[in-house]
């Protein structure tokens, strides 16, 4: 008897119709002074999400922010909480709060006081304020520190501090401005986890702003990938991956090949043109339609290529080189390999021998190889 | 079809209210205090003598209707500014202290800068203490810190009771009521303002630059010529504003210290004022050293823009 | 490379000897049984004695006190108002004229200002008494207070107001909660600025009292053109003392505090997580 494998429910809000958001961008333009910061911009996020805004600084993603927690507000369109219109609300009056990058703890206060403070705005009775500051430290262990001043703790605690705090309050959204930012690789990993264990155990909607991308691919269940105010991209961190939807994203996110050619389409199949004496680059495009010889872009990630010392049999795509260089990282290892025509592919593989064993080394001729779907095919 | 925002109209009324009266308590307290009675300056500068009280005339009468208000225009004329350049008194007294505010200065910023030098180059710990101990003179109250140069610089003071027992001098030098006693009376009262400019502008400087010109040739002294000297040039000048201004219009060491054959515009103003009852004399003395200061306070206030500025 | 050459170390020593000597011996001199500087007849406090039973210098202490007081509140609440403006405005109608007045009265000099008060309290016709010497002393401290406030905020972190507000602070109680405690020291340094101020001024003073309310800089300095007073140099030595057990506490206080604050972040990081 067949066991049937048990379906984890994904979590996909954005693809459910029934489904309402809880914020909406509609058509927010914000300008200051003559530099547009963000240019027509409509969005959903859904309740529950880890909604990551990854970019480069300038690209607008902070300001987005600060426009949600209220310290900006849009120069025209709409930005809705809920189904309301929270332009007309100032920031102490919106169930968000915001953890800011440099922390922000009132110096003057104790970590619980710190905590409490805006249980304290809401004039809540003295019981419960304390049993809401004892859930949070509990939460992120700092019950041993609830008396201390914010100087005399250390920078990861601070950071929690600030997280428990901005919680507090249980509000729908919780705004985290660059959190890990300030802390060393390996606080940044083990604070990533954490944050997505509370996250899905408060079930509260986090909106994170960050400029690592590797931070944004491990939180979030969505990533926005921004550029000049303008969001190119905004899908899981899976496919953002895999499926890129133009040479920035591809570009923006991990290693990547980028070769330019001309197309030639036929269903299906894209033929590209790519380098002289070369075959074309046999490729896959669904969606798009390339026009005859029109430029396209071939993005493909440097792991899907694989290297060989022999040509392989049986695969569409299969180019001769010299390897160029080798950047060894321990458990991977790049080759940069260098096609008669110019240009260099990237192809990654495990180490899965040790170093006196490797089969390639600089110089040799080896064979760059890969699928028809291993690569996507981009108009820009 | 997209919703327009006009900032500015849509802050509720309370931000609007708060922040005007922000600005408008304070601003209306200068403005009561501050300026208008410099307009009254300077039309009390505009007036005539009388011996009435108050003994000036014209005076604005408002119940004289429109008639009073041009009768008091034409009341105001320039005579008392003519009688200003025709008496001797007033400008050899304005030339006078221009000379001392200048002179002063530039002893107080020679006497002011090695000990602000000598303060960087101690050992970090001991700046603090080193630095109370500047400040601490500026707290004392200035009348009392002029008023212990009396008891040395007298007749029979402690310099000459020294200097007599030690047989430099067999007759007590005149120190007390000359320009010389309001030299050291000035610098001994103003070096606190000369050091600290200079020294927050000194303490500031990398030391990777001293000696990075060492390392290129420059012997101690040139590396202080090329390369400090320049630098702590901000400390300079806020220092020497800081003496210039206040001590052209000085009172006190000139009246304690000076006597009567030092010349001081400040102290010509307090007796036209208290001694002669001469009401639009003091005013139009004020309005002239005042216009002379003009230029001075302007180029001491962008300074200090310039440099908050550039700190950030 | 900070090296104390024997020039540095000879201009600190005589430095400092200039500054302090003229008091060291004023305050010998206020133990001196004579009242003549000449001749030192022994050690004697009866000064001390005569300037408590004056009546005129007590009275005159009292006034001046109160008036100290009552401006420096004033000038601290005013002086506030202004550095935040500076700070924090903007760009407003009559910024210029604004900022021209608070900068300058600190080096305006005294006679310039005092007269024009005067003139003022008379051509309103307020008469002379302690209410003028209060609005004329605010009227020049706030402008000190506002130098001292001003520098501070000029560095406070605007994200801790921020962060208030998002927590549910209006910007009034953000200012109370948050902002006042942190700049709290550099207000009450204003204040301590502008009592002192008060309390030494003899010039502005002088124009704007009345014969009811002589304040105590004006007793000395009439006492004092006459010529040294051993009185005076009791007084002198009484306030010497009370200025430097304040300016010496606060000294040791603060580095205290520089010193905790610095041991207690070395601990938390050594502490690490």
């Amino acid at each position: 008897m067949a066991q049937v494998a048990a379906q984890k429910p994904v979590f996909a809000p954005w693809d459910d119709p029934k489904q309402a958001p809880l914020i909406q961008f509609k058509n927010v333009i914000k300008r200051f002074g003559d530099f547009v910061a963000i240019d027509d911009m409509t969005i959903d996020i859904y309740e529950r999400e880890f909604f990551a805004l990854l970019g480069p600084s300038g690209c607008g993603k902070t300001t987005m922010m600060r426009m949600l927690a209220g310290f900006e507000r849009p120069t025209e369109g709409q930005i809705l909480l809920g189904g309301q219109d929270i332009d007309a609300i100032p920031p102490n009056k919106r169930s968000v709060n915001m953890m800011f990058q440099s922390y922000a703890l009132f110096p003057h206060l104790s970590v619980w006081e710190n905590i409490a403070f805006g249980l304290k705005r809401q004039k809540l009775p003295k019981e419960q304020i304390d049993e809401r500051v004892n859930e949070m430290l509990r939460l992120t262990r700092l019950s041993k520190f609830a008396k201390r001043k914010p100087h005399q703790i250390s920078g990861g605690q601070r950071q929690r501090v600030a997280l428990a705090r901005s919680l507090a309050r249980a509000p729908k959204l919780l705004l985290l401005d660059e959190p890990l930012g300030a802390l060393d690789k390996k606080l940044r990993q083990e604070t990533q986890f954490e944050l997505m264990d509370i996250q899905e155990k408060t079930g509260t909607t986090f909106v994170i702003v960050t400029h690592d991308q590797e931070e944004a691919m491990t939180v979030a269940s969505r990533v926005a990938v921004m550029d000049e105010g303008v969001m190119v991209q905004v899908d899981t961190p899976a496919k953002i991956y895999e499926a890129p939807n133009s040479v920035y994203v591809a570009d923006f996110i991990g290693d990547v090949n980028i070769i330019e050619g001309r197309a030639k389409q036929i269903s299906d199949q894209v033929n590209i043109a790519w380098a002289e004496g070369q075959p074309s680059i046999v490729g896959t495009s669904t969606e798009t339609t390339f026009a005859p010889d029109e430029k396209i872009y071939f993005a493909i990630r440097p792991e899907k290529v694989s290297i060989s010392a022999e040509k392989p049999e049986d695969t569409p795509n299969a180019f001769q080189g010299t390897i160029l260089d080798i950047a060894y990282l321990g458990n991977i290892s790049t080759y940069y390999v260098r096609i008669p025509s110019g240009q260099t592919i990237k192809a990654q593989t495990a180490n899965t021998r040790r170093l006196s064993r490797r089969n390639f080394t600089w110089e040799d001729k080896v064979w760059v190889s890969f699928t028809t779907t291993a690569g996507v095919c981009l108009r820009e | 079809m997209g919703v327009i925002h006009d900032n500015r109209w849509r802050l509720p009324k309370g931000i609007i209210m708060r922040r005007f009266i922000l600005i408008s308590v304070p601003y209306a307290w200068l403005l009561a205090l501050f300026l208008v009675p410099f307009a009254i300056v300077i039309k009390i500068s505009l007036s005539d003598t009388v011996i009435a009280i108050p003994p000036y005339a014209p005076t604005l009468d408002l119940a004289g209707g429109w008639a009073g208000i041009v009768a008091f225009f034409q009341g105001l004329d320039f005579e008392t500014f003519e009688f200003l350049t025709s008496d001797d008194l007033y400008w050899k007294a304005y030339l006078s202290s221009l000379k001392i505010a200048v002179i002063a200065t530039a002893i107080t910023l020679a006497v002011g800068y090695p000990i602000a030098y000598g303060m960087t180059r101690v050992a970090p710990e001991w700046r603090p203490t080193l630095l109370m101990l500047v400040i601490l003179p500026f707290w004392t109250s200035f009348l009392i810190r002029v008023y212990a140069w009396m008891g040395i610089l007298g007749q029979d003071g402690l310099i000459n009771q020294a200097l007599l027992w030690l047989g430099v001098i067999d007759q007590p030098l005149t120190i007390l009521n000359t320009p010389t006693a309001v030299y050291i009376g000035i610098v001994y009262t103003y070096l606190p303002f000369m050091i600290l400019p200079i020294y927050s502008a000194l303490e500031k400087l990398d030391d990777s630059l001293l000696e990075a010109a060492e390392d290129l040739g420059c012997s101690r002294f040139t590396t202080f010529w090329l390369v400090t000297w320049p630098l702590s040039r901000n400390g300079i000048i806020a220092g020497s504003f800081l003496v210039f201004i206040p001590t052209l219009g000085e009172f006190v060491i000139p009246s304690l210290l000076g006597g009567s054959k030092t010349l001081m515009i400040g102290k010509v103003l307090w007796e036209e004022f208290f001694s002669n009852r001469d009401w639009p004399v003091a005013s139009a003395v004020a309005v002239i050293l005042l216009l002379i200061l003009i230029i001075p306070i302007i180029l001491f206030q962008r300074n200090e823009q310039k440099q908050r500025e550039a700190e950030g | 490379m900070r090296r104390l050459s024997w020039f540095n170390a000879t201009s600190l020593s005589l430095g400092f000897a200039f500054l302090y000597l003229p008091m060291i011996i004023l305050i010998i001199y206020s133990f001196n049984a004579s009242k003549l500087v000449t001749v030192w007849a022994g050690f004697s406090t009866k000064w001390y004695g005569e300037l408590f039973r004056n009546e005129a210098f007590l009275d005159a202490a009292w006034v001046t006190i109160r008036v100290a007081v009552m401006s420096s509140t004033l000038a601290t609440i005013l002086g506030t108002m202004a550095a935040y403006v500076l700070v924090r405005a903007g760009r407003f109608y009559g910024r210029t004229l604004f900022s021209g007045m608070i900068y300058a009265p600190l080096v305006m000099p005294e006679v310039i200002t005092g007269l024009s008060l005067l003139l003022l309290f008379i051509g309103i016709g307020l008469d002379r008494g302690v209410v003028t010497i209060v609005l004329a002393h605010t009227t020049f401290s706030m402008c000190y207070v506002s130098v001292v406030v001003s520098s501070r905020l000029v560095t406070f972190d605007r994200s801790l107001e921020e962060a208030a507000q998002d927590l549910g602070c209006t910007p009034m109680e953000s200012f109370r909660l948050v902002t006042l405690p942190i700049i709290a020291p550099a207000v009450l340094s204003g204040w301590l600025l502008a009592f002192t101020l008060s309390l030494d001024d003899l010039v502005i003073a002088s124009f704007a009292s009345g014969p009811s309310s002589t304040t105590l800089p004006i007793k000395i300095y009439s006492a004092v053109r006459l010529g040294v007073s051993p009185e005076i140099n009791a007084l002198s030595t009484i306030m010497i003392g009370i200025v430097t057990v304040g300016v010496v506490t606060a000294s040791i206080m603060t580095k205290r505090a520089a010193v905790k604050q610095m041991r207690d972040e070395q601990a938390a990081e050594r502490a690490g997580e």
